[in-house]
C-alpha cells in the first residue's frame, strides 16, 4: 500500500509540473490584466491539436514542434488581446473580459470540432508508451519529458519576469497599473506581451496534456475548470502559489485515485470550498484580489 | 400617460402571447415559444440575483438540473404519475432553495472573479455526483413519466405552463426591483463595503436574492425537463446553459428584467432554428453564438434595451438640453453621463 502511494505522490508531482505551467500562464495573465481567460483550456486543447497535426502530418517530434508551437500560440495571444480585450473599458469590464474570454473559448472550439470532429485523438510518438523503472517505480518517459520542459519553461518565465527590465515592467504593472503608467511604463504592450506568453506556455501543456491523455475539442471545460480551482487555491496573481498549488491538487487528486476513482476530480473542487471557507484570498493570495 | 402607455403595452404583448399557440398550432412552431420561455423564465431568475447584486453567477445550471432531477427522482420512487407530476414542481423548488443556501454561505464570502470560479466548480461538483450518485441513472440519465397528451395539446399547455413561470418570475423580480430589498441589492452592486457601512446585512440579502433565484431556476428546470421527457448529466448540469443565460442577459442589457426576457427571445429560437438547419449543424451554431457574444460585448456592451432607451430618449429630447434619463439603473447611468471613460481606468 504504501507502495501504491509513494506511487501516486511521484506521478502527481510529476503531472504537476504540467499544470503548473498551465496554470502559470493563467495566473500571470490575471495578475497583469485583471482578467480571468475562460479560454486557456480551449487554448491548450489547441497547443495539444497543433502539435498533434505536425506530428501527424509533417512527422515533427512533438516536443521538437514547441519550437513552433510557441511562437504560434505567443501571436494567437497576441492578436486575442489586441483584437478584443484590449477595447474593453469602464465598469462592467470585469464581466465584460470574462465573456469575451469565453466568446473566444467557444469559437475555437467550434473551429476544433469542425476540422478535427469528435473523436478523441492523442499524440503519440513511439516513446509516449515507453517506462523507466527508477528507484523501483516504472515512470513513464513523456511524463518525465514533460516535467523537464515544465520546469525549465517555468524557470524561463521566472528569469523574464524577476531579471529583465520586460519582468520589472510587468511586476510594476501587477502592483499598480496608474503608478507604472506615471513611470513611463506602456501599460498596453505589457499587457498584450503577458496575455502573449500566457498564452505561448499552452502550447508546451497541450503537448504534453495530448501526449498523456485522448482529447478532443470538448476537452477544454474539464481543463480548465482543474486549472481555475489552481489559481484559486494558489491566490489569483501568485505565480508560486500556482506552482504549488497545481502540485498538491494533482497529488492529492492521484492519491484520491487509489481509493475511489470516480470521485477523484471532486476532491479538486472540495478542496477549492475548504479553502475558500477559511482563506477567501486563496492559500498565498494577495489582499487586494478581495477588494473590489 | 407614461405609465398607461407602458401598462398598455404590457397588457398587448401578454395578450400576444397567450393568442400565440392558438394561430401557430403546430408543434413545431411552439416548441420555440416554449423553450423560449424556459429560458426566459431562467434569464429573469439569475438577473433577480445576478443583475441586481452584479456577482456573475456560472452556476445557474446547478438549479437548473436540480430541479429537473428532484423532479424525475421523485416522480420515479414515489411513483407519481400524468398530470400530477406538476404537484411536484414545489418540492423542485424547495430542492433549489435548499441547495442554494449552502451554495451561498460558501460562494458569496467571496467577490468578483473568485466568485464566478467558485461558482463553475460547485457546478462541476453537482455534474459529477449526477454521473456517479446512485439515484440519478448515471450517464443513462433519468426518463419522465409519460404523458398521455396529443402533440398539439400537449406543446400549448407546456407553453402556457412556461409562460406562467415567465410572468410569476418577472413579477417576482419586477416586486423586488421596486423594493426596499431590492434597493439594498443595488446597493450591494455599486459597492458593497460602503452599503455595510450604511447598514445593508449584505450577506443575508446577497442571500435571499441567491436563494429565490435558485428556487425559480430549479422550478423551471423542472418544467423543461417534464417537457423534454429526459434528463442527462451533460444536459440538465450543461456549461452552455450558464454562458446562454450570461449572454441573453446582456444582450437584452444587463440590470433590466425586459432585457433579460429579450435577450432570451431573440437567443432561443435563433439556437434552436439553427440547430434545425443542416448548414449550421453541430459546432458551426457554437461559433455563431460566439461570435454574437463578442460583437455584443465589443459594440454594444450596455445592451439592447439601455442603448435603445437611451436613443429614443434622445430623439425625444431634441433641441432640448439633455437630460440623463433617471430611469437607467446603476452602471448604465454614470456611463451614460461620463460617455468618454478613460483608458485609464479600465479597471
Amino acid at each position: 500500500m504504501a507502495r501504491e502511494i509513494t506511487q501516486a505522490i511521484v506521478n502527481g508531482i510529476l503531472v504537476g509540473g504540467v499544470y503548473a505551467l498551465m496554470a502559470v500562464g493563467l495566473t500571470l495573465i490575471f495578475g497583469v490584466l485583471d482578467i480571468i481567460n475562460i479560454a486557456q483550456g480551449v487554448l491548450v486543447i489547441l497547443g495539444a491539436y497543433l502539435s498533434y497535426s505536425l506530428f501527424t502530418k509533417a512527422g515533427i517530434d512533438p516536443f521538437l514542434g514547441l519550437l513552433i508551437t510557441i511562437p504560434a500560440m505567443f501571436i494567437i495571444g497576441v492578436v486575442i488581446h489586441w483584437a478584443f480585450i484590449s477595447r474593453l473599458r469602464g465598469g462592467e469590464r470585469t464581466s465584460m473580459t470574462l465573456l469575451v474570454t469565453y466568446a473566444v473559448a467557444l469559437i475555437i472550439e467550434g473551429i476544433l470540432f469542425k476540422i478535427y470532429g469528435a473523436d478523441n485523438v492523442q499524440i503519440s510518438p513511439k516513446y509516449v508508451n515507453s517506462s523507466v523503472h527508477i528507484l523501483g517505480f516504472y515512470v513513464g518517459w513523456v511524463y518525465i519529458w514533460g516535467f523537464i520542459l515544465a520546469v525549465a519553461l517555468v524557470a524561463v518565465v521566472y528569469v523574464l519576469l524577476y531579471r529583465t527590465r520586460f519582468g520589472r515592467s510587468v511586476r510594476a504593472v501587477m502592483q499598480d497599473e496608474t503608478a507604472a503608467r506615471l513611470v513611463g511604463i506602456s501599460v498596453n504592450r505589457v499587457a498584450a506581451f503577458t496575455f502573449g506568453i500566457g498564452v505561448a506556455v499552452t502550447a508546451a501543456g497541450g503537448v504534453v496534456f495530448g501526449a498523456t491523455n485522448a482529447f478532443n475539442a470538448n476537452s477544454g471545460y474539464d481543463l480548465i475548470s482543474r486549472l481555475l480551482s489552481i489559481v484559486i487555491l494558489g491566490g489569483l496573481g501568485s505565480v508560486g502559489g500556482a506552482l504549488g498549488a497545481s502540485v498538491f491538487m494533482l497529488t492529492m487528486e492521484s492519491v484520491v485515485t487509489i481509493w475511489q476513482p470516480t470521485w477523484a476530480v471532486a476532491v479538486y473542487y472540495a478542496a477549492l470550498v475548504i479553502v475558500l471557507v477559511y482563506r477567501p484570498t486563496g492559500l498565498f493570495g494577495r489582499k487586494a484580489v478581495r477588494a473590489q | 400617460m407614461e405609465t398607461l402607455v407602458k401598462g398598455g403595452g404590457l397588457i398587448v404583448l401578454l395578450v400576444l402571447a397567450v393568442l400565440f399557440p392558438q394561430v401557430f398550432a403546430n408543434p413545431a412552431v411552439t416548441n420555440y415559444g416554449i423553450l423560449a420561455l424556459i429560458f426566459a423564465t431562467a434569464a429573469v431568475a439569475w438577473h433577480i440575483f445576478a443583475g441586481n447584486t452584479g456577482y456573475i453567477s456560472l452556476g445557474q445550471a446547478v438549479f437548473y438540473g436540480s430541479g429537473a432531477y428532484a423532479m424525475g427522482v421523485a416522480a420515479r420512487d414515489w411513483h407519481v404519475q400524468g398530470t400530477s407530476v406538476f404537484e411536484l414542481l414545489p418540492l423542485s423548488g424547495a430542492v433549489g432553495a435548499a441547495i442554494a443556501i449552502p451554495f451561498g454561505l460558501i460562494a458569496l464570502r467571496v467577490r468578483r472573479h473568485t466568485f464566478i470560479v467558485v461558482t463553475i466548480a460547485v457546478f462541476f461538483i453537482f455534474q459529477l455526483m449526477a454521473f456517479n450518485f446512485w439515484f440519478t441513472g448515471g450517464s443513462s440519465g433519468l426518463g419522465s413519466p409519460f404523458l398521455s397528451w396529443a402533440p398539439v395539446p400537449y406543446n400549448q399547455n407546456f407553453y402556457y405552463i412556461a409562460l406562467a413561470c415567465t410572468v410569476g418570475s418577472v413579477v417576482v423580480a419586477w416586486l423586488i426591483g421596486r423594493s426596499r430589498f431590492g434597493l439594498q441589492l443595488r446597493a450591494i452592486r455599486d459597492d458593497e463595503d460602503r452599503a455595510r457601512g450604511l447598514g445593508v446585512k449584505a450577506m443575508r440579502v446577497k442571500l435571499a436574492a441567491f436563494t429565490i433565484s435558485g428556487a425559480i431556476t430549479a422550478i423551471i428546470g423542472a418544467v423543461w425537463f417534464y417537457y423534454l421527457n429526459q434528463v442527462h448529466p451533460q444536459t440538465g448540469f450543461n456549461p452552455l446553459f450558464d454562458l446562454t443565460l450570461v449572454l441573453m442577459v446582456f444582450l437584452g442589457g444587463f440590470g433590466s428584467i425586459s432585457g433579460a426576457v429579450l435577450g432570451a427571445l431573440i437567443i432561443e429560437p435563433l439556437t434552436q432554428w439553427m440547430n434545425t438547419q443542416p448548414a449550421f449543424s453541430g459546432s458551426i451554431s457554437e461559433v455563431i453564438i460566439g461570435a454574437i457574444l463578442l460583437l455584443v460585448v465589443l459594440f454594444m456592451p450596455r445592451g439592447i434595451v439601455p442603448t435603445g432607451g437611451e436613443f429614443i430618449t434622445k430623439i425625444r429630447t431634441r433641441g432640448r438640453p439633455a437630460v440623463i434619463p433617471a430611469t437607467t439603473i446603476g452602471p448604465a447611468s454614470s456611463a451614460s453621463s461620463a460617455s468618454s471613460v478613460s483608458s485609464g481606468d479600465a479597471r
